[in-house]
């Protein structure tokens, strides 16, 4: 399954129901089930008022509880939006009530949560400037500029796991990846010293041995000419392959993402139509 | 019982397993959901506050704009932004944030668990 059918399909959320008409798990239980059930991906909600907790978004809700009342096994809630499956579990073992939630999604036809490690660039607005720069930088189309010419993330699921590389562009730190292991990536504050390292931020052109689009500009037009193209090969290959080893290694960019990159005309392309978007936003905007 | 739309009461409570990656200690995110299990407090668990995010999952706007919401998750710039990013901009004087990266779980529980009495 695509990672966008991830971030669209329909979800079942659990409610464990220990209001009036139930009587209350014993707290062991309560947990191991909660436990058991958000390990495999499902929201649970505990409930001990008089609703079941459909909420906006929901589409199916399994309500889990030591009914003492008759419930039926399945109800339309008073939105008439959310489908919901009651099940009695009173001398249940946890897994046990936690199987019963696999098997009522399952005949739902909801998919099976999970699947996809949520990792993706978050912007924090109060320190972005909007200069374009992840825009430019990121080769997966996860950046986009929003209807009022902000900088946005568009395609989350775009992203490349464990790959930060873009935050580390940002000479704002305003790029979080929040499953990042270290700071400020990572969503603690900025320091001082955060902002110092900043200065001294990896420069991409430098590394690329320049203005990144000029030298790709060049590598083309010395592509076409047929002289150069032969003795030119073996010198691009080592180059190229020099500069994703030191950008592997000052971005903490995984293996996996050098190896999925795009061929160097699209990065070409894509490099282009990036900063052509960024220097209009850019424009349009003042040059603020 | 009747299957009724949620009618909230003041603080909510919105723990994060944070469970497709492992920075956040397993041993304060499970004391931390032990004594919210214990405890008499209805409350929400979800599996991972980043996916709702990238979901734009409706009820985190539901959350940001009930009143008041105690959040065990992670960072909070990391937490207001994720949010944010959902379209549900969370109200700095009504969401309390706290981050199970850094603090000790009994800090947290007292702090999301005032005075409450355990159940069961």
């Amino acid at each position: 399954m695509s990672n966008s059918a991830t971030l669209t399909r329909p979800i079942l959320r659990v409610a464990i129901y220990e209001g009036k008409g139930a009587d209350p798990l014993e707290a062991g239980s309560r947990l191991a089930l909660i436990r058991s059930l958000l390990e495999k991906g499902y929201r649970v909600t505990r409930v001990t008022g008089a609703s079941t907790a459909a909420q906006p978004g929901d589409n199916s809700l399994a309500v889990l509880g030591r009914f003492t009342d008759a419930q039926p096994e399945e109800a339309i809630d008073d939105t008439g939006a959310v489908k919901v499956y009651f099940r009695n579990i009173e001398g249940r073992e946890p897994e046990e009530a936690a199987a019963l939630v696999d098997e009522i999604r399952s005949d739902a036809g909801v998919p099976e949560p999970g699947g996809w490690k949520p990792w993706f660039p978050v912007i924090d607005y109060d320190r972005c400037t909007n200069c374009m720069q992840c825009l430019s930088f990121c080769l997966f189309d996860v950046y986009g500029v929003a209807g009022d010419g902000k900088i946005q993330v568009r395609n989350q699921d775009n992203c490349k796991t464990d790959c930060p590389a873009c935050s580390r562009v940002c000479p704002d730190v305003a790029i979080l990846f929040p499953k990042y292991r270290h700071g400020p990536i990572h969503g603690g504050e900025v320091n001082a010293d955060d902002m110092r390292r900043e200065a001294m931020k990896v420069d991409i052109s430098a590394l690329l041995g320049g203005d990144i689009y000029q030298a790709l500009r060049d590598r083309s037009a010395k592509a076409k000419s047929r002289f150069s193209k032969e003795r030119d090969e073996d010198r691009a290959l080592k180059e190229r392959m020099r500069c994703l080893n030191k950008l592997q290694k000052d971005l903490d960019i995984p293996a996996e993402v050098l190896s999925s990159l795009p061929s160097l005309d699209e990065i070409q392309a894509k490099a282009e139509a990036a900063k052509s978007k960024a220097d209009a936003v850019i424009a349009s905007s003042g040059g603020d | 019982m009747q299957p009724t739309a949620n009618t909230a009461s003041a603080p909510r409570i919105l723990y994060c397993r944070c469970a497709y990656a492992r920075v956040v200690p397993n041993k304060v995110k499970d004391a931390v959901l032990e004594a919210l299990a214990a405890s008499g407090a209805d409350f929400e668990a979800v599996p991972d506050l980043c996916e709702m995010s990238a979901r734009k999952d409706k009820h985190l706007l539901e959350i940001a704009q009930q009143g008041p919401v105690k959040i065990a998750a992670c960072y909070p710039r990391a937490v207001r932004w994720l949010f944010s990013a959902a379209g549900a901009p969370l109200n700095n004087e009504h969401a309390e944030i706290l981050n199970m990266r850094e603090a000790e779980a009994d800090d947290i529980v007292r702090e999301i668990l005032p005075a409450r009495k355990s159940s069961a």
